[in-house]
């Protein structure tokens, strides 16, 4: 799993890790006395059947220290999805709409909006008879044509939906991923603290194109964003007519 | 048994056919629990190779980046249907097999309670199945919108949504029947002195996951005939527009999905604690506890079913629930894990295939428990779901789960039902090639689901490509090595060295007080326990 780029994705993958330590260290518990009770007590050694069918103290035991170990996880992740789910005092805020097989992006109050489709050359390339190598093409299945541009240190609020069916927004790095729902509208929140490009997919099935309609994300400092922001504003008052 | 010793016993007046027809009538028209048993077990092994080979296409598909084989709506369809054959069409019916075979013998019935509602559960399952196949044939193809079956999806599907819906229906009534039959024949029929708490572990976990398939499976006829009546009969259940909900599909569907899982696998864990006792010569660790355990499983499978959906949008308190009842799962399924490993302890164990089934079940059914919890804390689950770690999820609690405890009943139980013992070399052959191909398969599909890799896609990008090349070969070898398992039976069935009633060493149970194989009729006469 990613460490990612937000505070979130940094503790989601910690209790990624955490429990599935836990999980190890339990299975080699586990397993070693299934592989002892294996190699010991095998009717080729001569071993001989012992006559015992219950222990209720060692059954107690084993149903109490697993719910003690359970409630110890609860804890660090309850902890985590309420601050995950804790949208407030977000410094922008995104609309993202799913399509058939497209992700649509509107700026609330910024006046920008654009479609982001899968670009051009891994889209000739993902043909069935398409001939190309897809391991010469860049970022193959994982390239927009127009990438959401974030400004950095910031917290953006997402609004998800979706105009035909379920479709479902993920970004690895920051730990996010949500159904868009058609008539519904789902919220969700990332503070990346690094600039970069980061990638993610569609996840959850949407029809024939499903794997092809991936997102990247690309968070610039608040300047690059702010330029960024003027050009596509710049672009939407070119093709509006006066 | 041959046939003409059953046209006797079940003389029909007037005339009688000969040949194929009278061969076929009798299967046909059969009332003998183990005559229909054979028939599920039959059928749910053509299906395994039907499902099996959906799933060598996703595989062949997926074996390198870039489309080469099929188009991602057919590809769409096979994830599809292969989820639906291997579910409701092989392993449900795999199971209703066993209980069909060794519920009236565990427990000293002479035949199932409703024997011709017997004969129907069956046979409605040939049908399903056809419907369900023959809609590769129709226009738009076959349903392609994951079994799930979600909306508004599920409802772009061509011509086939309604054969679709009707297969599922019928499949759902064949379960719903054979479950009643089972609820009957264990609470009137059990011989004289068998208590509740004196029933075979099989029986227990079968009777429970009878009133779950009582239970579940109305809600899912419910769930679909409103997906039928949101194309045709202008309803929005499931629809925005019209006041409706996708999401509403998702509850329902859940709550019938989540006590299936469990309906899937108690019957396994039933088998797997037979067989470990036998093997062991030594009585089951806490036979009590594992009835509660089992027990407490199925009633909290009723209310953990939105963890399926921790994505879709849910208020914060109803997640901080989910999370809570998924998590205490883990107790009683661990109570169950330890249970069976104290039954090693201080054993005196041997390593015939049906005990290298249920070890490998106890291991590898162990990791997928691991996984499923880590699934549970919700934060983690957010990354997890619908990645290809979901899918090494529940292909682990599946396959070395389920089947591996259908695999190891089957070779448990051959020789009481076909009077031959089994080729042991063979036998071991099978499990070490089919233990080994399932985790070449599926472990790496956790790594890959860690990576990123969103399930159900037809291609991905290339940094996935090494660990789906792994899980590809795998499945490949998987898939045929089954065919050694068939080899197997057919040998088993024709001849090899004459099995005792007992068939093993002095293992519990009624069924290895009767003959090998079992007569046609047994317990005519109840056995009395003490």
């Amino acid at each position: 799993m990613p460490v990612g780029v937000t505070a979130t994705s940094r503790e989601v993958h910690n209790l990624h890790m955490m429990v599935l330590w836990i999980c190890v260290i339990i299975g080699a518990g586990v397993y070693g006395a299934m592989i002892a009770a294996i190699v010991k007590f095998r009717k080729s050694n001569g071993a001989v059947p012992a006559k015992f069918t219950h222990n209720a103290t060692i059954e107690v035991i084993w149903t109490v220290i697993p719910a003690a170990i359970l409630v110890a996880m609860a804890i660090p992740a309850a902890e985590a999805l309420i601050r995950m789910e804790d949208t407030r005092d977000s410094g922008l805020t995104i609309k993202v709409t799913g399509y058939q097989w497209r992700w649509h992006y509107d700026y609330i109050d910024e006046d920008v909006g654009f479609f982001s489709t899968l670009d051009r050359e891994s889209n000739a390339a993902r043909r069935n008879d398409s001939g190309i190598d897809v391991r010469t093409v860049d970022n193959y299945l994982l390239k927009v044509d127009n990438d959401v541009v974030v400004p950095v240190n910031t917290k953006v609020r997402l609004l998800i939906t979706a105009g035909d069916v379920l479709h479902a927004w993920w970004v690895p790095a920051f730990a996010v991923k949500k159904d868009a729902v058609p008539g519904f509208i789902n919220e969700a929140w990332f503070n990346a603290d690094t600039v970069g490009t980061y990638r993610g997919q569609c996840a959850e099935l949407c029809g024939m194109d499903h794997g092809f309609m991936p997102i990247v994300v690309r968070v610039v400092s608040k300047e690059d964003y702010d330029s960024w922001l003027n050009t596509q504003r710049a672009r939407v008052s070119a093709l509006t007519p006066q | 048994m041959s046939s003409t010793a059953i046209d006797t016993t079940h003389g029909h007046h007037g005339e009688h056919p000969h040949g194929f027809v009278a061969w076929a009538m009798r299967w046909i028209t059969t009332t003998n629990h183990k005559d229909i048993g054979t028939l599920y077990l039959l059928f749910s092994l053509l299906m395994l190779f039907i499902g099996g080979g959906m799933a060598m296409v996703i595989r062949a598909e997926l074996f390198q980046p870039g489309m080469q084989f099929v188009r991602p709506e057919f590809f769409n369809s096979m994830t599809t249907v292969h989820a639906l054959i291997m579910v409701f069409a092989m392993i449900m019916p795999a199971f209703a097999g066993f209980a069909n075979w060794m519920i009236p013998l565990q427990i000293g019935a002479p035949d199932m309670a409703l024997p011709r509602l017997n004969n129907w559960s069956f046979w409605l399952l040939p049908f399903a199945v056809s419907l369900l196949l023959l809609t590769f044939f129709m226009p738009g193809g076959a349903p392609a919108g994951g079994w799930t079956l979600y909306p508004p999806l599920v409802l772009q599907t061509g011509d086939s949504f309604p054969l679709a819906v009707f297969a599922v229906h019928m499949l759902g009534v064949s379960s719903i029947l054979a479950a009643i039959n089972i609820i009957v024949t264990i609470m009137n029929l059990r011989a004289p002195g068998m208590s509740l708490l004196k029933m075979p572990m099989f029986v227990w976990t079968w009777l429970i996951t009878a009133y779950l398939l009582v239970l579940a499976m109305p809600v899912l006829a419910g769930a679909v005939t409103m997906l039928l009546t949101d194309r045709y009969f202008g309803t929005s259940f499931f629809s925005a527009a019209g006041g409706g909900d996708p999401v509403l599909f998702q509850h329902i569907f859940w709550f019938f999905g989540h006590p299936e899982v469990y309906i899937i696998i108690l019957p396994a864990f039933g088998i797997v604690s037979e067989i470990i006792p036998t093997f062991s010569r030594k009585p089951l660790f806490g036979y009590a506890a594992m009835v509660y355990a089992t027990a407490s499983i199925a009633f909290l499978s009723m209310v953990v079913w939105a963890h399926h959906m921790f994505t879709a949008g849910m208020p914060l308190a109803g997640q901080m629930f989910f999370m809570l009842s998924t998590m205490i799962i883990a107790v009683p399924t661990g109570v169950k894990i330890f249970n069976w490993t104290a039954t090693l302890w201080k054993g005196s164990l041997s390593f015939e295939t049906p005990m290298l089934y249920a070890l490998a079940f106890l291991f590898l059914f162990t990791l997928g428990g691991f996984s499923g919890l880590m699934l549970a804390i919700v934060p983690a689950d957010i990354q997890y779901h619908d990645t290809y770690f979901v899918v090494a999820h529940f292909h682990y609690v599946l396959v070395p789960g389920a089947l591996f405890g259908a695999f190891g009943g089957a070779y448990y139980w051959l020789p009481k039902w076909t009077g031959h013992m089994y080729d042991e070399k063979l036998g071991k052959l099978h499990f070490w090639l089919t233990a080994i191909f399932t985790n070449v398969t599926f472990f790496p599909q956790h790594f890959l689901g860690l990576a990123g890799m969103p399930r159900r896609i037809p291609d991905y990008a290339p940094q996935f490509a090494d660990f789906n090349m792994i899980s590809s070969l795998g499945a490949f070898g998987l898939g045929l090595s089954q065919l050694l398992f068939v080899y197997i039976i057919i040998k088993c069935v024709r001849g090899g060295p004459k099995a005792t009633a007992e068939v093993w060493d002095n293992p519990a149970g009624l069924e290895w007080t009767v003959p090998s194989p079992a007569p046609h009729h047994t317990f005519d006469e109840p056995p009395v326990i003490k």
